[in-house]
């Protein structure tokens, strides 16, 4: 705890520091210092941190009281396996985060962008989420929940030059306040509840139960309504459908430091927060079944909707963020599938579910991380992730292309890769479905599993489109022919995650322990499970061994076959020719697909679930000289839902604002009318 | 467990030899059907051979995925095949949740042959890797469709708890016995596993191996600027994921029998079944490409049904 408190003031001091370079007249050598300051002291910060982390028994528990000034609340943090699980990605992908944006910020103007600024608010939000995952008091996860929302709403305005930038960091902040609005009330309740706000008190869900054991018959309805507030609020954060409206604007707006950062590690606060609310709203095994079978169906509706969303999009940023919902849908699926399992008393299902999910999120933040910051190189070099402006890039800067390769094999679920360790953890959990009694149920969960199997099969496809459009064949502009190479020196921040990609596959079993671990300490099942949960997780991690050692294999065997291709090949001629055009010569890079051609087929099938708008435009007569079509899709969810309600709002509170007129004395008279009203009231009763 | 072993190995190496007689048989039926003399039987193993003696023509354009993607196919490919359980025979890589990791490699082989095909720029092979990504992220839910209804079957007959949810226990030559005992619904299994053949590894009505240019083929056209030891490994590939599907279902209808007399009957099987794909290839039109996703609809609905059927007894 020690370490993890001089962490947090490493963090603190760089912050305070950066504040004062930021306040300065913006010049070169300010900007030059900001992050100077900052990249270092976020390494030094993170790296304390992740010692933090990795000290201390895992299973342990630690905790601090600090005085708060506050009538309401206490200064309490905690460190337990879950917290150290969701710490490892915020401090991890910090470290490599700075570096990135240090590098990638170099060249920026100080006339244009306030440096000192920006590093101030990376390090508020690095300690916002530090401190979220770590809070054991309902004030202290509030405050630190406000910081750890509001930082990156200046992070994402960073080119607010841009009138979509603006608009992205403002839809961001609605989203994010709308989710906040929801777990305010969701704290309010509980406390007002139980008369606790120590998240430590309330932690396994006995304090809870006993006291809506005492109110009496009225308990199911409170209970529901703190479920459904913990999912609305939590959810937005984490981005769950139709929630989910504010990723796909603000990933993109983002520096790609900074959209990595959210998407590896931010949105994760929003999966903490629904594991941990659901440890304090149930005692184990006392979660109802619908809470299971809602997260469930939320999550994979999700997932479906995010694949789907990102293979429609041409933009490679909104892609990717598309696909961070749609892993956030499938953590959310295994949480559900946990709760499943334990409320029907399968411990196979109820302990794969939850650690399959906390794996996945894992995992995920490894290989995200790892795409956006790619994503962002291959912007800074080109100055587009418009995928029909790229192609040919591998050959340019080929140690990206291998890096970004690496991500987008692991987001495939391809072994020896990460990705697919969480995703069988998770298919395994579905599996033992015919076990549990009732065919609704049995059922229930195997289509779960086909709707898994059907997700990553398009993720697969869909990645094969994202590096094989940029990276591969010829480009297709002139920004993407004139590009240089990368060397070493730029991208060594992004092969510290690539490494995790291949090491979380390689080494799956230790990785899953720890996810088990962490699964078990927040969401514990009930004593007559534990045995049986417990032989789960050994044939489970057994099995990992076996994916592990496979996957080994199948790469030694892989690099074998080169070998011997490469043998045969050595005395022979390799002749290095135009791409065969089937007999025509005058062929273009415009011949080649690209992304929307190759997202076509997909299209044409789930066409009504993607949303897709299409337009065409063509000259009348037999003769047609010229015509455009335009496919896009728009989120129907924002455009249905969210605009008008908002639109709504608006009208609201413009008529509202008669009696908002600047005349200070009827002010005072409202004031003075409040008053008297209030003790009138007050009298009366 | 000696004998055993020694049935995987016996087998193992029997598909890594035979395997390449399957394509071969195909063209042999179609070519009888059609009046032909046709392909000598053994034309995969001669064509594998030559180009293993030749050098490469290698696209301008290309880069080093283009030129690895072969390669790494074909080992995820031998890895899949090594953990099915030929001749019931358990396979000594069987792991609980086996099924899914030989899925998943499979899957390896596409990607590496779809980057491979976009790497060359052309425009033929960019259609050829978008319409295998999304016939096979069609395919793959049919696919555990069909095999969750086999670990539901296999739940229940007592197999140790490290094999339940394993390749070995669900193709060991049970099910073939449970049909009889009045689960007739799981007939549609092999027929499902047959669509999933004919799809998977490109054949008709889904795509046209032999119609080398024109427009409507999937798997061929994304192999159009191979050449070489390369193309060698995309052959031999081919035929070894042909061999994993027909396998699969040879190890749905083989009867538990003793060791030996299974792998002979399920070798028999396989080299039957390339008979049949031979007669459907004849006497069947390939599809147009939108029918392909009613196809798999409808292989995905049959698999729910069965699905259903099996939980609801």
């Amino acid at each position: 705890m020690f370490l993890f408190i001089t962490a947090i003031c490493i963090l603190a001091a760089t912050a305070a520091l950066c504040a004062m370079l930021a306040v300065r007249p913006p010049s070169k050598g300010t900007g030059r210092a900001a992050s100077l300051v900052g990249v270092s002291g976020a390494f030094v910060g993170c790296i304390t941190g992740l010692c933090a982390v990795a000290a201390g028994p895992w299973a342990g528990y630690e905790s601090l009281r600090l005085p708060l000034a506050l009538p309401v609340g206490s200064c309490a943090l905690g460190m337990d396996a879950l917290s150290r699980l969701f710490l490892l990605p915020v401090f991890g992908l910090g470290l490599v985060c700075a570096a990135a944006g240090g590098i990638a910020l170099r060249h920026e103007e100080p006339e244009r962008h306030n440096l000192g600024a920006h590093w101030f608010f990376f390090h508020m939000l690095l300690i916002g989420l530090a401190l979220v995952m770590t809070a054991r008091d309902a004030v202290l996860f509030m405050l630190a929940w406000e910081i750890m929302s509001l930082a990156p709403f200046f992070l994402i305005d960073f080119n607010d030059g841009d009138s979509k930038v603006r608009d992205a960091s403002w839809v961001y902040l609605v989203a994010a306040h709308l989710g906040a609005v929801a777990l305010m009330a969701f704290f309010t309740l509980l406390w007002q509840t139980t008369g606790d706000t120590s998240l430590d008190a309330l932690q396994g869900g006995t304090v809870l139960a006993r006291t809506l054991e005492q109110m009496g018959h009225s308990g199911p309805g409170l209970l529901t309504a703190l479920f459904v507030l913990a999912v609305a609020g939590f959810g937005a954060k984490a981005g769950l459908a139709p929630l989910h409206v504010w990723l796909p604007e603000a990933h993109p707006a983002a520096p790609s430091h900074v959209s990595a950062l959210l998407s590896g590690a931010m949105i994760n606060a929003g999966f903490y927060g629904i594991i941990r609310s659901v440890g304090i709203l149930a005692p184990a095994g006392a979660a109802p079944e619908w809470w299971g079978w809602a997260l469930l169906i939320l999550g994979l509706a999700t997932a479906l909707m995010g694949i789907l969303k990102a293979t429609a999009q041409s933009n490679l940023k909104r892609l990717l963020a598309y696909s961070s919902v749609e892993n956030m849908g499938l953590m959310v699926m295994g949480l559900g599938a946990g709760l499943v399992g334990q409320s029907c008393g399968n411990a196979w299902i109820a302990v794969l579910g939850f650690s399959g999910a906390l794996l996945h999120m894992l995992n995920h933040s490894a290989f995200k991380g790892l795409l956006f910051l790619c994503a962002g190189e291959v912007l800074h070099a080109t100055g587009t992730v418009r995928m029909q402006y790229l192609g040919g890039l591998q050959k340019r800067m080929p140690l990206l292309g291998a890096l970004f390769a690496v991500g987008a094999a692991a987001i495939a679920c391809l072994p020896p890769f990460n990705g697919f360790t969480g995703e069988l953890v998770l298919g395994l959990s579905l599996l033992d479905g015919p076990a549990l009694l009732g065919v609704e149920r049995q059922v229930g969960l195997l289509l779960a599993l086909a709707g898994l199997a059907c997700i990553s099969g398009l993720a697969a496809a869909l990645y094969a489109k994202a590096y094989g459009i940029v990276f591969l064949g010829e480009p297709r502009s002139s920004q993407a022919t004139n590009v240089h190479s990368l060397s070493w020196s730029t991208l060594w921040p992004l092969a510290l995650p690539a490494a995790a990609c291949l090491a979380g596959g390689l080494a799956a079993p230790w990785v899953f322990d720890l996810a088990a671990g962490a699964a078990q300490s927040s969401l514990p099942l009930p004593q007559s499970l534990q045995q049986a949960g417990l032989a789960g997780l050994a044939q489970t991690h057994a099995s990992l061994a076996s994916v592990a050692k496979i996957g080994g294999t199948g790469l030694a065997l892989a690099l074998l076959i080169l070998l011997v291709r490469r043998c045969l090949l050595k005395k022979r001629a390799v002749e290095s020719m135009p791409t065969w055009g089937c007999g025509f010569q005058g062929g273009s890079a415009r011949i080649q697909y690209t992304d929307a051609g190759f997202s076509e087929p997909t299209a044409k099938i789930f066409a009504p679930a993607m949303g897709l708008k299409t337009r065409l435009q063509m000259d009348d007569g037999l003769f047609s000289r010229g015509g455009q079509l335009s496919v896009t899709a728009p989120d129907r969810l924002r455009s249905g839902l969210f605009t008008p309600l908002f639109t709504a709002v608006e009208s609201i509170c413009n008529a509202c604002k008669v009696i908002q007129h600047g005349k200070i004395h009827l002010y005072i008279l409202y004031i003075l009318a409040t008053v008297v009203g209030l003790l009138v009231w007050g009298l009366r009763s | 467990m000696n004998a055993e072993l020694a049935v995987y190995l016996a087998q193992f190496a029997i598909a890594l030899v035979l395997a390449p007689l399957l394509p071969g048989i195909i063209n042999r039926v179609k070519a009888k059907f059609a009046g032909r003399h046709g392909k000598p039987l053994l034309q995969t193993y001669y064509d594998i051979a030559k180009l293993l003696r030749k050098g490469e023509v290698i696209s301008r354009t290309s880069t080093w995925t283009f030129a690895v993607a072969p390669s790494v196919a074909l080992a995820g490919t031998l890895c899949a095949l090594a953990l099915l359980p030929l001749g019931g025979a358990v396979s000594p890589l069987a792991f609980a949740g086996d099924f899914v990791l030989a899925a998943y490699l499979l899957g390896v082989g596409r990607f590496a042959i779809m980057l491979g095909a976009l790497d060359t720029g052309s425009a033929f092979e960019g259609m050829g890797a978008s319409r295998e990504g999304t016939f096979s992220a069609l395919a793959e839910p049919v696919f555990f469709l069909a095999l969750m209804v086999l670990t539901s079957l296999c739940l229940g007959l007592g197999h140790g708890a490290d094999t339940a949810f394993s390749l070995s226990t669900m193709f060991g030559g049970q099910t073939a016995g449970a049909w009889l005992t009045g689960k007739g619904e799981l007939l549609l299994l092999p027929v499902i596993f047959f669509i999933l053949l004919l799809v998977e590894n490109c054949r008709i009505p889904v795509d046209d191996p032999n119609t080398h240019l024109e427009l409507t083929m999937i798997h061929e056209v994304m192999v159009l600027d191979h050449s070489g030891p390369n193309m060698a490994l995309i052959l031999y590939g081919a035929a070894l994921k042909l061999w994993f599907f027909a396998a699969l279902i040879a190890g749905l209808i083989t009867p538990a029998l003793p060791l030996w007399e299974q792998m002979g009957l399920r070798v028999g099987i396989v080299l039957l079944l390339a008979v049949v794909v031979g007669i459907v290839e004849s006497v069947m039109a390939r599809l147009r490409m939108e029918r392909v996703a009613y196809l798999l609809g409808a292989a995905a609905a049959m698999g729910m049904l069965t699905l259903i059927l099996t939980q609801a007894r």
